[in-house]
């Protein structure tokens, strides 16, 4: 990879490449010159010029080639990532339909084209993007909607559409594939990945405009040198002209090209960082404005609650006593493995009531596996039909068998939906024993992360699908600014425009169809990959691990890369002092030797002093290429005290820095026999 | 406490209650108030005898209405110049002024810099030192603050296309501001001694002459003019020594009054400023953090002036070290170059120390609105940078700064500093400095830097030794002080359109705060550093190089 990056570095000494960068185009026409006025020197058996002309071409071209290295090393990091996101599909495979026959083969998952058939079976994962054509299953999408309840997938109507990467859970299904091999949405993402298309950000732009300025002021200050040293010669009467190789190496030492060089690298590793979280940034200008979020909106479920219910207590129906349900309720979960069933066993099991043992049970019993048809699930023994099921299901059932039940019961279940709570309905025989109430759960921690969230000046805003009350009391729980509920794409979309005009930038996570349009109006939008294709297409980032919580580690990304812009910044332009005191005092000697006091860190000459600096200015570069590609550490705390800390570290650390290392490179010139 | 640190303490004691007051006229000349008294109405029946209108107006037209102003504005002063040998009030029968010398004074006076290549008593006319030069520096000072009106604007109002309207802004400025100043200072003046007539020059007892002669003392408008010289930060005596001569500044009393003056309007504005963007603790921080600086200044001028000895050299005894210094460091940070001593004579570091007040770009208090219009510059490339390094896109005011403020805000800061060094260089090179300059070695060179100093900073102050009167340096000059003078005025006024459309962003907890100490010493080294890193080597030609050989 980094013999891939040396020989890119070469590549990009094209003058169309380094055009783009106005900063490093200075460093690169100064090297052309000074190599020009070296071989002059040289044909003129001018070896003192020529010599030292020689070590300053050879180290500006050194700071072109650093600065080359450092964009194509973050370049090919992205490769490196978008590989590797590649061979993860490869891996995938797919069992595709032989023609129109139904024999299968089995093939890697990117081999699927438009219109190829293939079988999935529970417990595998969708290949690729499709249509069922064929069979009903249970698929889990739980990472999109963060339900653990799996939702039904089937041929036509509306339901049939299913995504790559989600998975099977009952039941198989044939599905036709609705996009051609290599032009899914995965693909569109490595090509992305791979940098092609990177585009300047605005605040990119602004920077370099700031940068570019400042290097113009040096060309001007550092071209006026000329005259200003033929006036003070007649001035004073004695002295020589300053070279042309001292101006062009004070103007690079001066110039911003810590920044200047690093600039394209900052900006192509910010992406690479969100991709190591598995967050494809479709655009930089999309990394940036993370930076900026003022307001999140974050989906309920899945992000402030753990997705899966738990239960939380029973409600026996009248007639009944509490233990009879709890028994019942404890026997129908006994093979239920989702989180849900072994909440209902952990609840039970804590109520202090003797219950049978499990083993004993399920050697005498069968269970009945939750199935699409039924949408009930349960435990068979002997003449026991334990159910559990939704309320219509299990109200259905009992109607269907004649049963009724009381109306205080149904106040209780009504109860439980009111607050947001999810009721699960237990009967044995299809006689109606009770209810168990499901509840989201907070997830641990969130408060504080919504805290430091807080203290960053980003305000947290809930976005759930339930009741107000409900709503109201999760997100005191959390600890969240503000919340929507009821939300419907409709309520999403003018939260947004809300706080829009309030001139905030909004960023959220969605996955449905429906999304797409709030997903469109939002400035930062983190479609999850398992979401539909809209979605995708709405968004402006896509995260591969379809993790809702992600948006908070996007937001810190997006910070980071400016605040690395800015710390570089400031280093560099801190680092001019020291290289005035260099060079100022060696560029004028022979004019005004008392200008020697200048010389603070008693260089041990004047051509090595020099050097000495732009050698400094060259090889800075590279020492800040680990900082560039890993991006200043960012903490959660108020802009007054972040500041102070990054002004210290890179401002005062600037200035500090170059004395020390103009002196060290100074002295190992000295040690190599010196400059004279 | 020595005399020095008494004065100053005295200045900024009188000073602060003073800019409280004057922060109020500020305020009434950006909005008026809206009622029916003659006061209100008298500027709008101005502009409306003009044949001119009241309305908003976008950046663009109120660019083209400062600049024709301004523009006419030149013309008028030039063709007085020429031709008032011809004119009325020219009891001395001066003869026209030649014609480079018309232009590079009628530029300078437009341009607010009062750089002055003549010699008032010697070669003007009442009529040109009052209609020409006069009404520029109530002109020149009203355009900077109108410049700075329509910036604040633009930073306060929301998704709005017009930033104000121009003739509006001029004539309030002057009606609410500049002119009630004006007058109460040239009464004050009078009463100290400084003459106001419009009679010939009187022939008196000459005192320094032992046998019976007598000498003809110059005399005129002179308090009328001064006031406004001194409070529009325009800096051009009505005489050619300007306030070191004893008519113009006869007292130590006139002298505080002076110093006040000069400092008053740019002191308020950051108090008014405080009050316009809601936000007076902003406007305190600013204030406060310009006396920290002007007094670092001024101790390090008084001290390398009365270290060793106290050098009276080129100094009116009746100011002395102490009044001559501080006066020199007030007139370099504002951009008024009025002087009451000669810089020139100034030891090296002292010398150095007005000409690098100047070379910060006059923002440190600056001149009359354009100081603190200059100062925006600095503080959107400060919050820039600041806003960088807390992981915002940077923003000012609720209003996000993208590229097009950043270009804007580059050129501002810019430009004074590439005009400066190009002037000195084409000066230097093509003016034969070592054979019209006076002093030979580095402080020949400090002479160069400094005239071109000052008149790309718009200051007008003058080191002495340098040949201003040369056709070169006044052709040069006056392209340097009209460039460095209106292109950062578009400038400014592109920026203030942009900044005007666009959104205000609530504050929050990360929001940079502007108004803190560290925002503060943050805004000062980015100054410093753009100054230090444009001028060091010139610097080390110049005063450093003097001061080593010296010492």
């Amino acid at each position: 990879m980094n013999n891939e990056a040396i020989i890119d570095s070469f590549v990009r000494l094209n003058p169309k490449t380094q055009l783009k960068n106005p900063v490093m185009f200075v460093v690169y026409a100064g090297a052309i010159a000074c190599s020009v006025i070296s071989i002059f020197a040289f044909s003129n058996n001018d070896v003192s010029e020529g010599s030292f002309s020689f070590f300053i071409a050879f180290w500006l071209w050194a700071t072109v080639l650093f600065a080359n290295f450092a964009t194509a090393i973050a370049e090919s990091k992205g490769r490196a990532q978008a590989n590797s996101l590649k061979r993860t599909r490869n891996q995938l495979k797919a069992k595709r339909y032989i023609g129109n026959s139904d024999t299968l083969e089995e093939v890697s998952a990117s081999d699927i084209d438009l219109d190829d058939k293939f079988l999935v079976i529970a417990g595998e994962v969708i290949p690729a993007d499709g249509e069922v054509i064929s069979g009903m299953a249970f698929v889990d999408e739980s990472a999109i909607t963060g339900e653990s309840a799996p939702v039904i997938r089937e041929s036509g109507g509306d339901r049939s559409s299913v995504t790559a990467g989600t998975m099977v859970l009952s039941d198989s299904i044939i599905v036709k594939a609705s996009c051609k091999s290599g032009e899914g949405f995965i693909d569109k993402m490595i090509k992305l990945v791979e940098g092609a298309k990177r585009q300047k950000t605005p605040n990119e732009i602004a920077l370099t405009i700031l940068l570019s300025a400042i290097t113009l002021v040096f060309l001007v200050v550092c071209a006026a040198l000329v005259p200003f040293s033929e006036i003070s010669i007649a001035l004073s009467g004695q002295g020589k002209v300053i070279t042309p190789t001292i101006v062009i190496a004070l103007l690079i030492c001066l110039a911003p090209t810590t920044i200047g060089g690093l600039v394209s690298a900052i900006g192509v590793a910010g992406m690479n960082r969100l991709l190591k979280k598995n967050v494809i940034a479709l655009s930089g200008r999309a990394v940036e404005a993370a930076g900026d979020v003022d307001v999140l909106l974050l989906d309920k479920t899945g992000t402030i609650t753990l997705g899966n219910r738990y239960a939380v207590e029973f409600y026996p129906e009248q007639g009944y006593a509490r233990n009879v349900l709890v028994e019942a309720s404890y026997i129908s979960s006994l093979s239920d493995d989702t989180p849900e069933g072994k909440s209902i066993i952990d609840l039970a099991l804590s109520q202090h009531i003797t219950l049978p043992p499990k083993d004993e049970l399920i050697k005498n019993g069968v269970s009945v596996a939750f199935s699409a048809q039924t949408r009930v699930s349960g435990f068979t023994m002997d003449s026991r039909e334990i159910r559990k099921g939704a309320k219509d299901r299990i109200y259905k059932m009992a109607k269907e068998a004649g049963y009724s039940w009381s109306q205080e019961f149904e106040k209780i279940v009504d109860a439980i939906s009111a607050r947001g709570g999810t009721p699960l309905l237990v009967s044995e025989n299809s006689k109606i024993l009770g209810v168990i109430e499901l509840k989201d759960i907070v997830k641990t921690g969130i408060r504080d992360r919504f805290a430091s969230l807080r203290k960053m000046g980003i305000k947290t805003v809930m976005v759930t699908g339930d009741n107000p009350l409900t709503a109201a009391a999760i997100a005191a729980e959390a600890g969240v600014d503000d919340f929507i509920a009821e939300a419907t794409p409709e309520n999403k979309m003018d939260l947004i425009k809300k706080y829009q005009n309030e001139g905030r930038l909004v960023a959220m996570t969605g996955d449905g169809t429906n999304d797409a349009p709030a997903l469109a109006q939002a400035d930062v939008a983190v479609a999850m990959n398992s979401g539909t294709q809209a979605a995708k297409e709405a968004g402006n980032m896509i995260d591969l691990d379809s993790n809702p919580t992600k948006l908070l580690e996007v937001v810190e990304t997006g910070k980071q890369l400016l605040i690395t812009r800015g710390a570089l910044t400031t280093f560099s332009l801190a680092n001019d002092i020291a290289k005035y005191f260099a060079i100022v005092p060696a560029a004028f000697a022979s004019t005004y030797p008392v200008l020697v006091a200048l010389d603070i860190m008693y260089l041990s000459s004047p051509k090595s002093a020099i050097l000495s600096a732009v050698i400094f200015n060259a090889v800075i570069i590279p020492a800040l290429i680990p900082l560039a590609l890993r991006g200043v550490k960012y903490s959660a705390d108020g802009a007054e005290v972040l500041l102070r800390r990054n002004i210290l570290t890179y401002g005062v650390g600037g200035l500090i820095l170059p004395f020390v290392g103009i002196k060290a490179i100074d002295m190992l010139i000295s040690l190599f026999g010196g400059l004279s | 406490m020595n005399g020095f640190y008494f004065q100053l303490l005295a200045l900024f004691v009188i000073l602060l209650p003073l800019s409280i007051l004057v922060a109020v006229l500020i305020k009434c000349a950006y909005s008026p108030a809206i009622n029916n008294s003659w006061i209100n109405r008298f500027p709008k029946t101005i502009i409306r005898l003009c044949g001119l209108s009241t309305n908003e107006m976008s950046w663009d037209v109120y660019a083209k209405a400062l600049m024709i102003t301004n523009l006419a504005g030149i013309a008028l002063v030039y063709l007085i110049q020429i031709f008032q040998e011809y004119l009325p009030l020219n009891p001395q029968g001066f003869s026209n002024v030649a014609s480079s010398l018309a232009l590079n004074t009628s530029v300078s006076f437009v341009s607010n810099t009062n750089w002055q290549a003549y010699s008032g008593e010697s070669s003007l006319s009442y009529l040109t030192q009052m209609l020409a030069l006069t009404s520029q520096n109530f002109l020149s000072a009203a355009t900077g603050i109108s410049v700075l009106f329509a910036l604040m604007r633009g930073l306060t109002r929301k998704e709005s296309s017009s930033i104000g309207n121009f003739y509006s802004d001029l004539v309030n400025s002057i009606w609410y501001c500049l002119l009630p100043l004006s007058f109460i200072v040239a009464i004050f003046l009078c009463y100290t001694g400084v003459p106001q007539t419009f009679s010939e020059y009187p022939a008196v007892q000459s005192v320094q002459s032992i046998e019976n002669v007598s000498e003809i003392l110059p005399v005129g408008p002179v308090a009328s003019q001064v006031a406004i010289k001194q409070l529009g930060t325009n800096g051009g005596g009505y005489y050619g020594i300007n306030s070191a001569h004893p008519l113009e500044n006869p007292t130590p009393l006139s002298n505080l009054l002076e110093l006040l003056s000069i400092l008053l309007i740019p002191a308020a504005s950051y108090l008014a400023y405080g009050a316009i963007i809601k936000n007076r603790k902003e406007g305190y921080m600013l204030y406060g953090t310009m006396t920290f600086l002007f007094i670092v200044f001024a101790g390090i001028c008084y001290h390398s002036e009365s270290g060793v000895i106290n050098n009276l050299e080129g100094k009116e005894v009746r100011h002395g070290v102490v009044g001559t210094t501080i006066w020199a460091v007030a007139t370099s940070l504002t951009s008024s170059g009025s002087i009451n001593g000669a810089h020139d004579s100034l030891s090296p570091i002292a010398g150095a120390v007005p000409m690098v007040a100047m070379q910060l770009g006059e923002v440190v208090f600056g001149g009359v609105g354009s100081g603190f219009y200059g100062l925006i510059s600095f503080i959107i490339a400060t919050v820039f940078i600041s806003g960088l390094l807390v992981g915002r896109t940077p923003e000012y005011l609720g209003k996000k700064i993208g590229s097009f403020e950043m270009q804007m805000s580059a050129v501002c800061m810019l430009l004074p500093c590439i005009l400066v060094l190009v002037g000195t260089a084409i000066g230097g090179k093509f003016g034969d400095i070592a054979g019209t300059v006076l002093n030979k070695g580095p402080h020949g060179f400090s002479e160069l830097l400094y005239a071109y100093t000052s008149m790309g900073n718009n200051n007008g102050s003058a080191f002495g030794g340098f040949p201003a009167g040369l056709q070169l340096h006044l052709i040069l000059g006056s392209f340097i002080m009209f460039g460095s003078r209106f292109l950062p005025i578009i400038a400014t006024l592109a920026m203030a359109g942009s900044f005007a459309k666009k959104k205000v962003v609530p504050k929050s907890a990360g929001t940079l705060p502007t108004d803190t100490i560290t925002f503060m010493a943050l805004l000062v080294t980015v100054i410093f550093l753009l100054g230090a890193l444009s001028f060091f080597p010139a610097i080390a030609l110049g005063p450093i190089a003097d001061f080593l050989t010296v010492f």
